[in-house]
């Protein structure tokens, strides 16, 4: 393995420093389990590594009224282990908890996981239909973007040279709000998405109406999928508003679902089991959310 | 590529309660780090990859892949190895459980579980089956199907 040196700031103006000098040359990690695994199998190199843990900002939790904001670095059993997030986010504690074992929930975290842009990350999909904003810093100073449009190509992302993301902000889901996110796996656990799907509805009072929805999908595609949205366009064509909850309806929407995948084959499954997965997965995770939305009203 | 020489970092951390100083490239995994540079040999190197929990050791409080954690990061943490799991006074309830039940056979993962399953039991003295065999999820053994593994756990759980 090409050497590194290990760097490790306690301010976002550092890092961003170092991340500037390098570009490509040089990563930040916060749990490394991406991206020390991808040096060692000969990926890229590096001449530095940036560790981000030492900076408060990436680090800190906020879950107040007006949504969770949680650090970049902040690792996946921080959300998990918390009973208010637990609560209140259940479609993105699904995902903190089954990334990984416990040693990788240890260290990995949804911010890695969203700059490491892989097209099966479990923890995207659910932050999409959270409504997440990525909250980045740079040279040129901070921006904003919405986790649908961070994710451009597989292990590509929207930061641009000495860019970092310093946290992930997820606005308060209103009452009747419910989301949910499944994967299918051969195994139990400790594996990677065959299929994922990540999905939310907003009900109307009565719980018996859909008033919004998304539905986001892994590993069917070069990146997380938004189904009925056309990343960097301004329009979204929901797929379940003013209908109502009803089995037809939830059918169709397994369907477009199923339509919007553009899956490929390879070691973990095929094209026409991707997309079969993607109508299953759907409809579970529609039903899961409606649950937990009625439970909220 | 460049070849310009990086400078080995100078590490102070706390191990098995001991207060340590080292000096690593700056690149080299904590297991490397234990095994290779304080000579502590009883954590294994399995996967080196994340998958197989062989190099499970507990970084403040929490388990981890030693693998993917760099040895810089451990400077000013406390690091826990299966070194420091049994005393002078005999072995760890866990280790003990693991002999009476033949929870091993060629023992090279058996290091990660007891660690991975201290870790548990640390927090949650009286976990059922399915909490074990989900919190050792993360660690694999190619010779005993789990089973005898997750026994000795509840055996020692009970202890």
């Amino acid at each position: 393995m090409h050497p590194f040196e290990y760097v490790a700031p306690t301010s976002v103006e550092g890092a961003v420093k170092v991340l500037g000098e390098h570009g490509e040359r040089a990563r930040p990690i916060a749990g490394g389990t991406d991206v020390l695994v991808q040096l060692r199998g000969g990926r890229y190199e590096l001449d530095a590594i940036v560790d981000v843990k030492n900076i408060p900002e990436l680090m800190q939790i906020r879950n107040d009224s007006d949504g969770l904001e949680f650090g970049a670095a902040v690792a996946c059993y921080q959300l998990y282990e918390d009973p208010g997030i637990s609560a209140e986010y259940p479609g993105i504690i699904d995902a903190a908890s089954l990334i990984g074992g416990i040693q990788i929930q240890s260290r990995a975290g949804l911010g890695g996981n969203l700059c490491n842009a892989a097209p099966s990350a479990d923890g995207i999909g659910p932050l999409i239909v959270y409504k997440a904003v990525a909250k980045i810093t740079g040279p040129n100073g901070s921006r904003e973007v919405a986790v649908e449009d961070f994710c451009t190509a597989p292990g590509r992302t929207v930061l641009q040279r000495g860019e970092l993301v310093v946290s992930i902000s997820v606005p308060k889901p209103p009452k009747g709000f419910g989301a949910a996110y499944e994967r299918f796996i051969p195994r139990n656990e400790m594996d990677i998405a065959v299929a994922g799907v990540a999905s939310s509805v907003q009900l109307d009072s009565s719980g018996h109406t859909f008033e919004a929805s998304r539905i986001a999908l892994a590993s069917v595609g070069p990146t997380p999928i938004l189904c009925g949205y056309e990343p960097g366009s301004s329009g979204y064509d929901d797929p379940l508003a003013g209908k109502s909850v009803s089995e037809d309806s939830i059918a169709a929407a397994g369907k477009l679902a199923r339509g919007s995948a553009s899956p490929i084959n390879d070691m973990r499954g095929t094209i026409e089991q991707r997309r079969h997965l993607v109508d299953v997965l759907t409809r579970r995770t529609i039903g899961l959310a409606v649950e937990r939305a009625r439970a909220a009203l | 590529m460049t070849t310009k020489t990086v400078r080995n970092v100078h590490v102070r951390t706390t191990i098995n309660g001991q207060e340590m100083e080292f000096l690593v490239p700056p690149y080299m995994s904590l297991l490397d780090a234990l095994r290779e540079v304080v000579g502590l040999t009883g954590t294994k190197e399995g996967c080196n990859d994340g998958n197989c929990g062989a190099c499970t050791v507990d970084l403040d409080g929490r388990i981890v892949d030693s693998c993917l954690v760099l040895a810089p990061e451990a400077e000013g943490k406390e690091v826990n190895t299966i070194e420091g799991m049994a005393t002078p006074q005999g072995l760890h309830p866990l280790q003990q459980a693991f002999l009476e039940e033949a929870a091993l056979q060629c023992g090279i993962c058996t290091p990660g579980f007891l660690v991975a399953a201290k870790g548990l039991l640390d927090n949650e003295p009286d976990p059922d089956e399915h909490r074990i065999r989900h919190w050792l999820a993360g660690n694999l053994c190619r010779c005993t199907g789990y089973d005898k593994i997750v026994r000795a756990v509840e055996k020692a759980a009970k202890a």
